[in-house]
C-alpha cells in the first residue's frame, strides 16, 4: 500500500485501523474527540490517542440517550460507542470541549462501558496567569491517572520524547498545507482530508514514516503540477465531517487551498519546545498561544483576526463556513467573523451540516453559485 | 378536556401571594435604579445569573442580568419576534433564545423596558453553560467595555484541589477587575457584610422553597419562578433578605390557615429546568387541573444550592467552592443524588422535565437522569419538549395529550 493509498483507507475506516492496531500489538488504545487532549502525555504513556469523528451511519442508540438538538459528532460518538464499533478502545479522556461534550462525558462514563474513562477539565480561559498554572495542573493530574490506570510511570523523558514525535509530524503536515496551498493542482480534493484524519487515527511513529515517504514523492514531482487558475477557498468551521464538499468545491471550479479547522490548520498550529525542564508547561504554552477554539475564551476579536489573517497570507478568493448544525460555539462566532471577512472584502458562504449531508446536487448549485461570483 | 380533568373553577381559586405587590415594587425599583445609573455617578454590570454578585454589591456597582431580561421577554411573549431578528444578524436559530433575544434587543431596543441599560463592564461566570461565554464575548465586542470571565471548572466526579486553587484565584482576579474598573478600592468589611446578607437571603430563599414541602403547598413552583428574581439580583442586599422574610411569614400563614395554591392538591410534582416562561400560566392551570401541584423544581433551588459551606471561611473562599458545584456545573449522577433528595424531601409522585432547546448544559442527560428516577426511585417521569423562550418551539395540542396521558398514568 503506498502512503497515500494508507491515508484513504485509515479514512474511510478509522475503527479498522484501530483494530487491526489492536489486534497486532495488543497496545493500549484511547479515543479522543477534542484538539485540546494531550496525545503527548497519552503517547508518553505507551498508549495510542485516537481521534473519533462520530459515526457515519444510522444513529438510533443514541436517541435514547441524547435529544435530536445535540450535534451528529456527540450523537455519532455515543452510537459508535453503544454499538460496539468502538470495541478496541480501552477508554477515552474528554478535555472540557463544549457544553455537549461535557454531558457526553458523562453519558459516555455511565453507559458506554469502557474500562477506563477520563476527564481532563482544562480552564476555558486561556489568556491568564491563573489559567495557565491550572491547565498545567491538571496535566499534571491527567499523567498521574494514566499511571495508575495503566501500572506505567510517565517520565520527564517520556514526555520529552513525545513531544518530539508530534513537533514532527506538525511539522510535516504544515508542509502538505504548504505544498498545496502552492500547487492545489497536485492534490485529489480530498486528499489533505484523509492526510489529517490518517494523522490524527493512526501511530504517530507510523504516520510519521508515511507522511514523510509521501512528501518526498509528491515533492519531486511538484515541479511538473500545472497552474489550475482555479479559485483558492478556504473552509472554515469545527470539523469536517462532509468530505464530499471537496468534490463539489472542485467540480464547482474551486480548490481548497487552506483551512481554520480543529481538524485541519489548528490540529498542526504551534510547535511545543523540546527537551524542556518542565515538559507539562511546554504542553500548556503551545495551548495557550496557538489560535483558540471558539469554546475556549482568549482575546475576543483573536479568530477574526486569524481567519483574516490567513485568509490574506494564502491568497484565497473566498471562504466557506462548514457549521456543523447545534455547534453553538462556532455558531456564535459565525456572525462576527463573517463580520470581519466582509470588511476585509473576503466573501463568504455558511453551510450547515446536519446529520445527513444536504442533496449533493442542491449543495453543487450553491457552491457554483458562490465560485461564480468570486 | 379529558372527562375527569375539572373544568377552571376561579372561585375556588387559592388567594393570591400577598408578597407579589412588593416584589413587583422591588423590582420596578431595581430597574429603574440600574436605567439611570449615570445620572447617579453609578456604574452598570452585566452579569450572568450564577455568577458571584455579591463583590458587584460590596462595590456599589449595581448589577443587570441579561438572562432575567430574556426571561421577562419570554413571559411577554416578545421571544419569537426578538429571536428572528437575532437570526436576521446571523445568529442560527439553534442557539439560546435567552441569548438571541437579549443581543437582538440590545439593538433594537423593542424588548419589555426598551433595552436593559448599557453595560460598563461585563462579569460572566461558566458555572452555567458554555454559551455565556460566547454571549458576553458578544456583547464585550457590541458595547466595547472590558470583560471578566471566571471559569468554574466542571465537576464530573469531584471539586478538585487544583480547580479550588484555580477559582479562588480569579475571585481575586475579579475585584482587582472591579478595583480597576470602578477607580476604588474594594472594602474587604463591606465585603463579608455583604456575604453575611448574601447567606441570610440564600437560607432565607431555601426556607421559601421548604414551605412546599408541607401538604398541600402554600406554593407552587410557578409562583417560585417569579419570587426567584430578588435572589438572582439583589443577593447580598438587606432589601432581599427583608423580601423573602416577609414571604416566608406569608406561606407560613398560609399553611397555618390551611391554605394550598392547588385547591385540592393531589398529585405533587417536581420540575425540571427552566421555566416555559411564555405558558407558565397555561401550564400552572393545565397541571392545577388535575389537582397536580408542582411543589418543587430544579431550577429555583439551584440559587439556594450556593448556600456556602462557611466551614471557617471567609465568604470569598467558600465562594469559589459554592460557585462551582451549582447544579448545573455537576455531572449527571450527582444531579441524581440532588433530585433523590428533593423527591424525598417534598414528597413527590412524579417528575415533569422540561427538555429546553435552548440550554443543552441542563437538557443533555436529561434522558438518562430520568432512566434513573424511573429505575431507582420508581417515580414516574415526563419529558415535554420546549424552549424557554422562543414560543414556536412549543406545540401546545401535543403537550396537552402528553401531560394528560401522564396524569392518567399517576392517577391509575
Amino acid at each position: 500500500m503506498t502512503p497515500a493509498e494508507r491515508f484513504r483507507s485509515v479514512w474511510r475506516d478509522p475503527a479498522g485501523y484501530g483494530r487491526s492496531v489492536k489486534q497486532e500489538t495488543g497496545r493500549s488504545i484511547l479515543g479522543f474527540f477534542c484538539s485540546y487532549a494531550p496525545v503527548e502525555l497519552i503517547y508518553a504513556a505507551g498508549i495510542l490517542p485516537l481521534r473519533l469523528f462520530g459515526t457515519r451511519g444510522e444513529i438510533s442508540l443514541a436517541d435514547t440517550h441524547l435529544q435530536s438538538y445535540c450535534c451528529s459528532l456527540v450523537r455519532g460518538g455515543l452510537e459508535d460507542a453503544l454499538k460496539g464499533n468502538l470495541d478496541f478502545l480501552d477508554g477515552a479522556v474528554f478535555p472540557h470541549t463544549c457544553d455537549s461534550i461535557q454531558r457526553l462525558s458523562d453519558i459516555w462514563r455511565l453507559n458506554a462501558g469502557f474500562a477506563h474513562h477520563f476527564d481532563a477539565v482544562l480552564p476555558v480561559k486561556l489568556n491568564t496567569q491563573s489559567a495557565r498554572q491550572y491547565m498545567i495542573d491538571v496535566l499534571s493530574g491527567f499523567c498521574r491517572e494514566l499511571e495508575t490506570a495503566f501500572g506505567k510511570q510517565i517520565r520527564d523523558a517520556d514526555i520529552n520524547a513525545a513531544i518530539c514525535a508530534y513537533n514532527q509530524i506538525r511539522k510535516q503536515l504544515k508542509a502538505v498545507y504548504a505544498l498545496r496551498s502552492q500547487k492545489p493542482g497536485l492534490f485529489e480534493p480530498s486528499a489533505v482530508h484523509w492526510i489529517m484524519t490518517a494523522a490524527m487515527v493512526m501511530e504517530p511513529a507510523a504516520f510519521l514514516r508515511d507522511i514523510t515517504a509521501f512528501l518526498d514523492q509528491i515533492g519531486s514531482s511538484a515541479g511538473d503540477a500545472p497552474q489550475t487558475g482555479r479559485k483558492r477557498l478556504m473552509l472554515a468551521g469545527g470539523i469536517c465531517t462532509h468530505p464530499d464538499v471537496y468534490d463539489l468545491l472542485a467540480r464547482a471550479g474551486a480548490d481548497v487551498v487552506w483551512d481554520d479547522l480543529c481538524t485541519g490548520a489548528r490540529y498542526f498550529e504551534g510547535t511545543i519546545a523540546e527537551d524542556a525542564k518542565d515538559p507539562l508547561a511546554a504542553v500548556a504554552d503551545r495551548y495557550l498561544s496557538r489560535s483558540v477554539c471558539p469554546a475556549k475564551h482568549a482575546d475576543i476579536t483573536a479568530r477574526g483576526r486569524h481567519l483574516v489573517d490567513a485568509a490574506r497570507e494564502q491568497g484565497v478568493d473566498g471562504v466557506v463556513f462548514l457549521q456543523l448544525k447545534f455547534c453553538d460555539p462556532h455558531a456564535f462566532d459565525y456572525p462576527y467573523l463573517k463580520q470581519f471577512l466582509d470588511s476585509a472584502q473576503i466573501p463568504s458562504l455558511l453551510i450547515e451540516i446536519e446529520d445527513q449531508p444536504p442533496p449533493g446536487e442542491q449543495l453543487l448549485t450553491r457552491l457554483e453559485t458562490f465560485v461564480d461570483m468570486l | 378536556m379529558a372527562d375527569n380533568q375539572k373544568k377552571h373553577d376561579p372561585a375556588k381559586k387559592a388567594p393570591k401571594i400577598q408578597a407579589v405587590s412588593r416584589m413587583k415594587e422591588i423590582m420596578t425599583n431595581y430597574y429603574i435604579d440600574a436605567k439611570t445609573a449615570r445620572e447617579q455617578g453609578k456604574k452598570v454590570a452585566w452579569i450572568t445569573s450564577g455568577g458571584p454578585v455579591e463583590p458587584l454589591i460590596a462595590m456599589d456597582v449595581i448589577p443587570v442580568y441579561p438572562e432575567n431580561h430574556g426571561a421577562m421577554i419570554g413571559a411577554s411573549k416578545m421571544g419569537a419576534q426578538l429571536c428572528e431578528k437575532a437570526e436576521e444578524m446571523g445568529y442560527s436559530r439553534d442557539l439560546c433564545s435567552y441569548a438571541r433575544a437579549d443581543i437582538a434587543d440590545s439593538v433594537e431596543k423593542t424588548g419589555p423596558i426598551g433595552g436593559l441599560p448599557e453595560p460598563d463592564m461585563l462579569v460572566c461566570c461558566n458555572n452555567i453553560c458554555g454559551t455565556v461565554l460566547k454571549w458576553y464575548e458578544t456583547a464585550a465586542r457590541y458595547f466595547n467595555v472590558p470583560l471578566f470571565i471566571l471559569d468554574t471548572p466542571f465537576v464530573h466526579r469531584e471539586f478538585s484541589d487544583s480547580a479550588r486553587k484555580y477559582v479562588l484565584s480569579q475571585i481575586y482576579e475579579y475585584i482587582g477587575f472591579l478595583e480597576t474598573h470602578c477607580g476604588t478600592k474594594m472594602d474587604y468589611d463591606r465585603m463579608e457584610e455583604v456575604g453575611r446578607l448574601s447567606v441570610e437571603g440564600t437560607g432565607l430563599w431555601q426556607a421559601v422553597l421548604d414551605t412546599c414541602a408541607h401538604r398541600p403547598a402554600p406554593m407552587t413552583a410557578f409562583d417560585a419562578f417569579f419570587h426567584l428574581a430578588l435572589i438572582v439580583t439583589l443577593r447580598g442586599t438587606q432589601t432581599a433578605v427583608d423580601y423573602y422574610r416577609q414571604l416566608h411569614d406569608e406561606l407560613n400563614q398560609r399553611i397555618a390557615n390551611g391554605v394550598s395554591m392547588v385547591p385540592d392538591e393531589k398529585y405533587r410534582l417536581l420540575w425540571d429546568n427552566l421555566p416555559v416562561w411564555y405558558k407558565t400560566r397555561w401550564l400552572s392551570e393545565k397541571f392545577a387541573a388535575h389537582d397536580a401541584a408542582l411543589v418543587a423544581d430544579t431550577y429555583t433551588s439551584a440559587w439556594s444550592g450556593m448556600l456556602p459551606d462557611m466551614n471557617g471561611q471567609t465568604f470569598l473562599e467558600a465562594m469559589a467552592e459554592t460557585y462551582t458545584k451549582v447544579y448545573i456545573n455537576i455531572s449527571i449522577d450527582m444531579m441524581f443524588d440532588i433530585v433523590a433528595n428533593m423527591i424525598e424531601k417534598y414528597h413527590v409522585d412524579g417528575m415533569v422535565m422540561h427538555s429546553n432547546r435552548s440550554c443543552k448544559p441542563y437538557s443533555l442527560g436529561q434522558y438518562d437522569l430520568r432512566q434513573m428516577i424511573m429505575d431507582r426511585l420508581g417515580v414516574p417521569t415526563l419529558i415535554i419538549e420546549a424552549d424557554m423562550v422562543d414560543e414556536r418551539a412549543f406545540s401546545e395540542s401535543q403537550i396537552d395529550t402528553r401531560i394528560d396521558a401522564f396524569m392518567e398514568t399517576l392517577k391509575s
